[in-house]
């Protein structure tokens, strides 16, 4: 009776149109919902793991309470805690035949298992059964389930299977059939490198969803060989085209842009296959001007459009025409409030940059502001366009500026990151010896164990070799004042023990290389190192053979050598040492002191730490010895090529040996077939050489055939192809196909002159700075001066860059007018009303966040009577910052808000209906027994509108 | 009053769609809709990460092999991060060298990670696509709503994304295919809330 009673109350829990779960269920998350710590939380999973456990064990459970069971170890894995002791279970699930149980099965085991887990054994061939079951969505799910577990080695087990699907009815099937096959390429390229074609042929799908599926293996393909899919630049181009001319049905539609996703990744693919490809590139241009007028820059998506072709115009090699637009796209970016746009913007300019170096100028203000923004995110992005910009004549200011952020960070992954930036410009453009030395003290010392060894390595090569110039003079002064430096900071306490390395690396190689500093002097120091950093034996190491260089080279030059006591000390308790390393250099150091001026001279020559040490590999030496021990009746060494070379039968046999093994490896294919049906389903699929038991054993055979037919099949994709392009669309993009020949060395020309723009820049850095403050009296002089040394201070008359930017806006505003219009034909809102609560973010309760935003409207209205700059403030992500200037661009976008403010009040009218079921909610989460804290602000927002 | 919020949490605050009082109807209008489906793809995505403002984990995807000990460390250093940033920076937070892109609707925040190189415009799309589509299946989605059913979140997550690339991108295939496999789910519990059935489970 009282069992009958629970289940009633399940049944009554999902006839309310609630959750669908059991009581017990409901409350396990409800009350972890309600726990108030992680410690209470805990406690709750691990008793509910105790209960699971017990329950799980139980004989005959029901297999709807077993699916339940599985979802609450979702939730207790979800929740970080180890569910394996249910993992089984769930693997039985996926082999029940109700799909409900099995798709349950199958979520859990991905979520659970990854593809190297031994239960994938298990899962294997129920996976198999369910690619050839009738229902497409056992298919689906089982193919969710290919994506996510299937590993190389279980790879061929379902590979037949997946090749068919791609040929299935429905188009989800294929779809996600292609998505497997591009995960079993990423895995193991060899294992489908014989289906490779089968991408192209998709790429003419009869539904453009699964050709916009293509698109991602195509992406890797490409990646990989650009020059074998040149011929598809064409056939792309079409599709983009097509895609913009909204040919697509409108189901498409993303926030009334044509198919963003798939615009993305082709501009993606355009910017592979045509970088460096000049006639590639010129078959892009119109597609890619056309987008640069059609996409609506008010809106995320068409930024994003926007990134993605200021991305692919870096690549490729773009118009004049091209560039300016990216450029006035990138300007846009920076102009904008939000701070998502200016990182693109910066991020923009530092693609662009490589291209045409004096695009940045423009922006120096924009750039220092990003600079000095207190967003973490913003600001490394603009580390990293510094980084990309830096010359010779601003290497000082920038370096600078990324020790002192660098300094101030406590994020290790990014520490390293700019030391190694840091470290890279100053090799690459120091402007003295001793400002380079400088700089990798500072490196060394607030980033020294983050910073790669390799970075040491050539900080000591760089001193040793000096600069590459043959000026010896030059290269003793800079060690000198490295050696100079390391004094000064070698007795700071808890140095990084990577500098310590250099420093004793210097100091015994250079010391007392110079005579100004006496062998005892640094002796000392370096003893000191030694016992301060005992517990460091790489540091110690690094001084002992310190040590053992400074004593050499005056023993070499024959002064008198008196070991310091504490020096004698340090030997003693070495030669003791435990490590053998250390013990082994002091034994070195000891024995040395005994030698004379001559022999330490050959063992240790003076600054030699340059010249190659001569390895004889073949012995040569050895000739001697070894005639003599043929002579006296040795034998004379036989190789070991020879040797096998000799005994060839028997390698042969081995080779087979192996080949045998590895076809004994696993066997996916059932034990017996009840019918052969697979070479028939083969034929038609025609493609797909399906691997019956010997695919192991002569793989060389079935590849060299399919190869030859995708050749062949290749040939014929572009007839089909253009079958396909006019399913959707009028046949006008054929023009294009006809320009497919390529003249590539004109191309490879385009590169090079487009890759050195940098001696134009640094010229016009030159001119002087000061009017260009005079002239901008409003802005900081301090962030002026920084824009100046930054920017190589071009202050090509002011008036001059401001005329060409107000040109550059006009036909902007033009194209946003345009777009302004578009939406107040639909009746769907703009895509910001979403976004609502998060302007306000002020980690006040959330529920409060509708109030505010109406708030803000209010005030923002009453202080400017309404002017429309105020509206676009409700938008934008910060409603306080004021509007500074009212440029062009101001009232473009306010133009902008009132429309989408039309659009607003229409989609708070639609949503009446909406009340109800907020309120419906509202009673259920009562009855469940929460009480709300606040009003429901779905059922408020409602009853507002 | 804390962890009252977590669970009784304001609606996501998404575009309304036509008033749909139940998933029922969702499903017959969906199955009505024509023809629409689109896939698309792009550089690949690590991990989906669901946390509350409290920090409490409401979802999570993982796309690349991490181990459970792993996971919570991602979980506990990336709620640190986001949770902590203020409302006016970017989306993007960089971290150990990927990329991660958030979004916070409500007092929940969706985080995605992706490589350094990839369009996190896009990402930032996608995220919302994705929510779109549970308040379309929901019904204006609220945080409970996930809570609940975060398995049913996971279903619309594996017909949008496969091995951490977008598979479809056109809300209403996503719909069509989740609501019919919804029907089965309408099925079994017809057959589970017959007579037959419960004097069965009782004795």
């Amino acid at each position: 009776m009282e069992q009958l009673k629970t289940i009633g109350r399940e049944l009554a829990m999902g006839s309310q149109g609630g959750f669908g779960q059991s009581k017990e269920f409901l409350d396990l998350v409800k009350s972890i919902g309600e726990s108030r710590s992680k410690a209470e939380e805990d406690r709750i999973v691990l008793s509910e793991i105790d209960i699971l456990k017990r329950k799980l064990l139980e004989p005959d459970v029901p297999k709807r309470k077993m699916k339940e069971y599985i979802i609450r170890l979702v939730y207790i894995e979800m929740l970080g805690h180890d569910a394996s002791f249910g993992y089984i279970h769930a693997v039985k699930m996926t082999h029940d035949d109700n799909l409900l149980l099995k798709r349950t099965g199958y979520l859990a085991v991905t979520l659970f298992l990854d593809e190297d887990h031994d239960l994938i054994i298990l899962i294997v061939n129920t996976i198999q059964k369910d690619l050839r079951s009738d229902n497409y969505l056992v298919v689906c799910a089982a193919l969710n389930a290919v994506c996510r577990l299937i590993n190389e080695e279980t790879i061929p087990a379902v590979l037949p299977q997946v090749v068919d699907l791609l040929n299935h009815g429905k188009e989800a099937v294929r779809k996600k059939a292609i998505m497997a096959l591009h995960r079993f390429h990423r895995k193991s390229p060899s294992s489908v490198s014989h289906l490779v074609s089968n991408f192209r042929r998709k790429l003419c799908d009869s539904d453009p969803g699964v050709m916009g599926a293509t698109l991602c293996p195509l992406f890797d393909l490409i990646s990989e060989d650009v020059a074998s899919y040149k011929d598809l630049v064409s056939s792309f181009v079409g599709i983009l085209k097509q895609v913009t001319e909204r040919k697509l049905p409108k189901s498409y539609d993303y926030h009334q842009m044509p198919a963003p996703f798939i615009q993305i990744k082709l501009l993606k693919i355009m910017a592979l296959l045509s970088s460096g490809d000049k006639s590639a590139s010129e078959m892009m241009y119109m597609v890619l001007g056309d987008l640069f007028r059609k996409c609506d820059s008010s809106t995320n998506i068409g930024n994003a459009i926007l990134y993605e072709c200021i991305r692919c115009i870096s690549c490729i090699i773009p118009s004049p025409k091209l560039l300016e637009d990216a450029a006035e796209a990138i300007s846009k970016f920076l102009k904008s409030d939000s701070h998502n746009l200016k990182y693109m913007g910066i991020d923009g300019l530092g693609r662009l940059i490589k291209i045409s170096s004096d695009i940045a100028e423009q922006h120096q203000l924009a750039v220092i502001d990003c600079l000095e923004d207190p967003d973490d995110t913003l600001k490394r992005k603009t580390f990293e366009l510094l980084y990309k910009m830096t010359k010779s004549s601003n290497v000082e200011v920038i370096v600078d500026r990324m020790i002192d952020y660098m300094i101030s960070i406590n994020d290790n992954h990014y520490k390293t990151e700019i030391a190694s930036r840091c470290v890279e410009l100053a090799e690459q453009f120091a402007p003295s010896n001793q400002w380079f030395i400088q700089i990798m003290n500072k490196v060394f010392e607030h980033a020294g164990d983050l910073v790669n060894i390799k970075v040491a390595h050539n900080l000591m090569r760089l001193i040793a070799e000096g600069f590459g110039e043959d000026d010896d003079d030059a290269d003793n002064k800079l060690r000198l004042s490295a050696v100079e430096s390391y004094l000064q900071i070698i007795s700071e306490p808890k140095l990084p023990s990577l500098f310590l390395q250099v420093i004793s690396w210097v100091l015994g190689e250079y010391g007392t290389a110079d005579g100004k500093y006496s062998a005892s002097y640094i002796s000392g120091k370096l003893c000191d190192v030694a016992d301060a950093y005992s517990s460091d034996e790489t540091v110690k190491g690094y001084a002992v053979t310190a040590l053992m260089k400074i004593y050499a080279f005056e023993i070499a030059s024959g002064r008198k050598v008196d070991v310091l006591p504490e020096c004698q000390s340090l030997i003693e308790e070495l030669l003791a040492s435990h490590s053998t390393d250390l013990q082994q250099r002091a034994y070195e150091l000891q024995a040395l002191l005994a030698l004379d001026a001559r022999a330490v001279e050959s063992i240790l020559p003076l600054d030699a730490s340059c010249e190659d040490i001569e390895v004889d590999k073949d012995l040569s030496f050895l000739n001697g010895y070894i005639q003599q021990a043929i002579e006296s009746g040795a034998q004379p060494y036989v190789s070991e090529r020879e040797r096998s070379g000799g005994m060839f039968e028997t390698t042969d046999y081995h080779s087979q040996d192996h080949h045998e093994v590895t076809s004994h490896a696993l066997r996916f294919e059932a034990y017996e077939l009840p019918k052969p049906s697979v070479p028939s389903q083969a034929s038609t699929t025609a493609l797909v050489p399906v691997p019956e038991p010997s695919y192991y054993s002569e793989p060389h055979q079935p590849i060299s055939t399919s190869s030859s037919v995708s050749e062949r099949e290749s040939s014929e994709i572009k007839l089909r192809l253009d079958g396909v392009k006019q399913k959707w669309g009028r046949p006008s993009y054929q023009s294009s196909t006809s320009a497919s020949s390529s003249t590539p060395p004109q191309a490879a020309n385009g590169t090079s002159t487009h890759s050195d723009g940098g001696g134009v820049a640094s010229s016009s850095s030159s001119k002087p700075r000061s009017s260009y403050e005079s002239k901008k009296p409003e802005i900081d002089p301090e962030k002026q001066r920084l824009a100046a040394s930054l920017f190589g201070g071009s202050s090509s008359s002011r008036s001059d860059r401001k005329s060409s930017s107000g040109g550059g806006h006009k036909p902007a505003k033009g194209t946003a007018n345009k777009a302004a219009t578009v939406p107040k034909e639909n009746p769907i809102p703009v895509p910001d009303l979403l976004d609502f609560d998060e302007p306000t973010g002020t980690s006040d309760v959330a529920a409060t966040d509708p109030f505010k935003e109406l708030e803000g409207l209010m005030e923002s209205s009453s202080q400017d009577g309404g002017g429309s700059t105020d509206v676009m403030g409700l938008y934008s992500t910060d409603a306080s910052a004021p509007v500074k200037t009212t440029t062009s661009v101001d009232s473009l976008l306010s133009e902008l808000s009132d429309s989408s403010r039309g659009t607003y009040h229409q989609s708070q009218t639609t949503k009446g209906p909406n009340s109800k079921e907020a309120l419906e909610k509202d009673a259920l989460i009562r009855q469940m027994g929460v009480n709300p804290t606040s009003q429901n602000p779905t059922l408020f927002k409602d009853l507002l509108g | 009053m804390d962890r009252l919020m977590s669970l009784c949490v304001p609606s996501l605050d998404l575009r309304k769609h036509r008033s749909l009082i139940d998933s029922l109807e969702i499903q017959s209008c969906y199955l009505l809709s024509e023809h629409s489906c689109l896939a698309s793809g792009f550089g690949s995505i690590h991990f989906v990460l669901l946390v509350s403002r409290q920090g409490k984990v409401r979802l999570t995807k993982w796309y690349s092999p991490y181990t459970q000990k792993e996971r919570s460390k991602v979980i506990r250093e990336l709620s640190g991060v986001i949770l902590n940033r203020g409302p006016k920076l970017c989306n993007f937070v960089e971290w150990r060298g990927y990329k991660v892109v958030y979004k916070r609707y409500a007092s929940l925040y969706f985080c995605m990670c992706i490589d350094a190189e990839d369009n996190e415009l896009e990402v930032l799309e996608i995220i919302h696509h994705y929510v779109e589509i549970l308040d379309r299946y929901f019904g204006s989605v609220c945080e409970l709503d996930l809570i609940f059913n975060f398995h049913k979140a996971y279903y619309i997550l594996d017909e949008l994304l496969i091995a951490g690339e977008i598979q479809e991108s056109s809300k209403k295939t996503v719909a069509r295919i989740i609501s019919a496999q919804d029907q089965m789910v309408e099925a079994a519990k017809e057959e589970a809330g017959s007579i037959s059935y419960i004097i069965a489970q009782a004795s």
